[in-house]
């Protein structure tokens, strides 16, 4: 039995934007600064709302471009604040400098990317390439299948960017338009039981200071002044990324801590928090799959069990810190493998295929793993599609070998 | 200097208590009394005028204040890693964005004083750039936080150039200046394009105050910073700092060249006060009352290597055209000015 079972939450028909602003307005956010982008825009003008009503105690700054949004949530968080924004696509990609400095300097914050396609040539519609774009900025990436995941992931992530073993900003990546623009009844926590879940306001995680000679608060405090961002060569820069790359490992263990913590709060878990397993357990051929297109998956799944048919599905929650040892642990034994990817990396393979071969490497058998790249632009991804991948994979199962590994999906000849 | 001074100590600011440092421009009083806001060990050039003025915005800050440096010659000198010389805290983030992390660090200064997490009555933010990260790169963070009316005080240093990494013109190089990128040729004279007017650009914004100062006025700069910190909303100084690598001048000469800019006009000393308009202060205002005093602009250029070519007899011609642009931009100055003479 949950703490806050359903019966004592607010159910609220919100689309995905306004579910992640719902959070960010129980989250106690300090300072929001936020452009706008389709299709990220409701969640800002969602959030102005709470703003010009009174309902929060939040700085809102609507900056001149995602450039300053990020650069202003770096100076709040490093003041101390808690900090959020959001954006898509191109907007991310104008961020992309300031990304590397926010993690770098280790500063807690959240970021809500509503993914679409980059240009060019310009599209609105979903894909993952411009969460791709970051996989190497030291942000915790996380994906969501639907909007509730979405709410309740928000909220998760500004506790998981603020634990003093991480202290990395997180993005929380939800699918343009499938969630962003589409309604969906969503379980709504009280606001005290947000409060209390985050431990109210922000607490700025403290480190010694030699220079001090006392444990300080790691923020710009007029009684501890620090100097955020020096200039660091060859003689400390590489010791500095050290710590950088035994955060992210740590975060696994606290992503996976706080999924927990949910799920005695909420009854809502996400598989253990990084990887989301569903009907694996005996399957010949899996699908592994990122965000909204999961509950396509998972559908499709259902349908062939009935059928007698072993196949099974696993949704990446976490792509940064990437389930390496759960995808080993839970890939082993399966025949085939089908890496749905919603991006592409020229040249290369879909982004996560390259994590999945990775993960899979060391073991003495491996599955057959085939790439499928899909859905770029916001082109569609119906059952049937998926249905077919999974007779493919079922068929090379059989077979016991394909010559192709990388296919792309649902594009005219 | 007196015994009991620790050049080396932090600026330390109690939460809880209440701070309004008095300004004093008894410049021997407070050098004697004053911890200095950047702290001696620093790697700025012999010569450098940069630290002369941080010295001097040292002087006029009234209590708990946080800097914001954007990328350049001051950031990269003052923090080489374990070490920093700054005694408050400090932050740099990137080039283009000291408009927009200032924006954001007030934010959370004012959304913490609203829900009664932050110790102090008021923390003032102060920005330092140079030109690059204002004239060029940094131009649309630092509009946008004017824009938005961010109470936060933004210091141009003015070194005319990216001085940091090697001397390569911006939009606050002036015209015929040498440069790595605008250098001397056989059909180019150095710079083709005249200063930016960043300052009256920073004054269409309508922010409260605008003014531009020289470390060698240091009592008007002082003065100017403190109004700066003290006035509500975004506030702009623009410093002219002289570079001795830069502008090819003696270690020695930094502050006769700020006198000789001033003297000869090349960089008026004014304020603006929204409401009130223009006004010249200082050696500008003796310049407008008297103006006999006022200088031909060789005495600015000709202790600079980076104007050397301009006094080639050939090249006449090209010097003629730089005192013209000064005097019409000084006489549409004056004309504006409320208390120039008329």
């Amino acid at each position: 039995m949950p703490k806050v079972p359903p019966e004592k939450c607010t159910k609220m028909a919100l689309n995905g934007d306004e579910a992640v602003a719902y959070a960010v307005k129980q989250s106690l956010v300090d300072v929001v600064a936020a452009y706008p982008i389709t299709p990220q825009t409701i969640i800002v003008e969602r959030f102005s709302e709470f703003v010009a009503n009174g309902e929060v105690h939040t700085e809102f700054i609507p900056v001149e471009s995602e450039h300053s949004a990020l650069s202003a949530i770096v100076g709040a968080a490093a003041a101390g604040a808690r900090a959020f924004t959001a954006t898509a696509s191109q907007g991310l990609a104008l961020m992309w400098e300031i990304l590397y400095i926010a993690s770098s300097l280790r500063l807690p914050m959240v970021l809500a990317v509503v993914n679409r396609a980059l240009s060019a040539p310009i599209n609105i519609h979903c894909d993952h390439s411009d969460a791709m774009g970051m996989r190497d900025a030291g942000w915790i990436q996380l994906f969501v299948e639907n909007s509730q995941e979405a709410y309740d992931t928000t909220i998760q992530a500004f506790k998981i960017s603020e634990h003093p073993d991480v202290l990395l900003p997180v993005t929380i990546n939800l699918d343009g338009f499938v969630l962003s623009h589409t309604l969906e009844d969503i379980l709504i926590l009280p606001d005290e039981v947000v409060h209390e879940f985050l431990g109210g306001y922000r607490k700025v995680a403290k480190t010694y200071v030699d220079y001090l000679r006392k444990e300080v608060e790691i923020k710009l405090d007029p009684a501890n002044p620090l100097s955020f961002g020096p200039l660091d060569l060859y003689d400390y820069y590489f010791e500095h990324k050290v710590p950088q790359i035994e955060a992210m490992r740590k975060a696994k263990e606290i992503i996976r801590k706080v999924n927990d913590e949910w799920y005695e709060l909420t009854g809502r878990r996400y598989g253990d928090g990084l990887i989301d397993p569903y009907a694996v357990e005996d399957a010949d051929v899996v699908i592994t799959v990122i965000g909204s297109t999961a509950g396509t998956v998972r559908h499709v799944v259902k349908k062939l069990r009935n059928k007698g048919l072993k196949v099974g599905m696993v949704r990446i929650r976490s792509f940064r810190p990437f389930p390496f040892d759960e995808i080993r642990s839970i890939l082993r034994g399966v025949k085939v493998v089908g890496v749905m990817d919603r991006a592409i990396s020229y040249g290369s393979y879909g982004p996560s295929y390259l994590e999945i071969s990775t993960a899979l490497y060391n073991l003495s058998e491996r599955p057959i793993l085939i790439n499928y790249v899909y859905g770029l632009g916001g082109r569609d991804i119906p059952p049937d599609m998926v249905e077919k991948v999974f007779m493919e994979l079922l068929d090379i199962a059989k077979k016991g070998e394909t010559a192709e590994t990388f296919k792309l999906l649902g594009v005219r000849g | 200097m007196s015994a009991k001074i620790n050049p080396y100590r932090l600026w330390i600011f109690e939460p809880g208590k209440k701070y309004n440092i008095p300004l004093d421009l008894n410049i021997k009083k407070v050098a004697l009394e004053r911890t200095p806001l950047m702290l001696p060990g620093h790697r700025m050039c012999a010569g450098c005028s940069v630290p002369i003025f941080v010295k001097l915005l040292g002087l006029a800050l009234r209590g708990p204040t946080i800097i914001v440096n954007a990328t350049g010659c001051l950031e990269v000198a003052t923090t080489i890693f374990p070490y920093t010389s700054w005694a408050v805290p400090w932050i740099h983030v990137a080039f283009e964005n000291a408009g927009a992390v200032a924006s954001g660090v007030e934010a959370a200064l004012k959304a913490m004083k609203k829900s009664g997490r932050l110790g102090y009555d008021n923390v003032d933010v102060v920005v330092l750039a140079g030109d690059g990260g204002t004239y060029d790169i940094g131009f649309q963070s630092l509009s946008g936080m004017a824009e938005r009316g961010h109470n936060v005080l933004y210091i141009l240093y003015d070194n005319e150039a990216y001085m940091n990494t090697g001397i390569q013109r911006s939009g606050g190089t002036p015209q015929f200046a040498w440069t790595t990128t605008s250098p001397i040729g056989k059909v180019l004279p150095g710079k083709i394009q005249p200063k930016k007017p960043i300052a009256d650009i920073m004054v269409a914004h309508r922010i409260p105050y605008v003014a531009t100062a020289t470390p060698a006025h240091w009592a008007d700069a002082i003065r100017k910073f403190r109004k700066g910190i003290e006035t509500e909303g975004p506030t702009f100084i623009h410093v002219l700092t002289p570079c001795t690598r830069g502008w090819r001048f003696a270690e020695s000469k930094s502050i006769e060249i700020c006198k000789r800019a001033v003297d000869t006009c090349y960089f008026p000393l004014w304020e603006y006060i929204i409401g009130k308009g223009y006004f010249l202060t200082d050696r500008s205002l003796q310049i407008a009352r008297n103006p006999k005093l006022k200088q031909p602009i060789e005495k600015f250029i000709e202790l600079q290597g980076r104007f050397r070519h301009l006094l080639r007899p050939e090249n006449r011609e090209l010097l003629k055209q730089l005192q013209e642009y000064v005097d019409a931009v000084w006489e549409d100055l004056v004309n504006r000015a409320v208390n120039a003479p008329k």
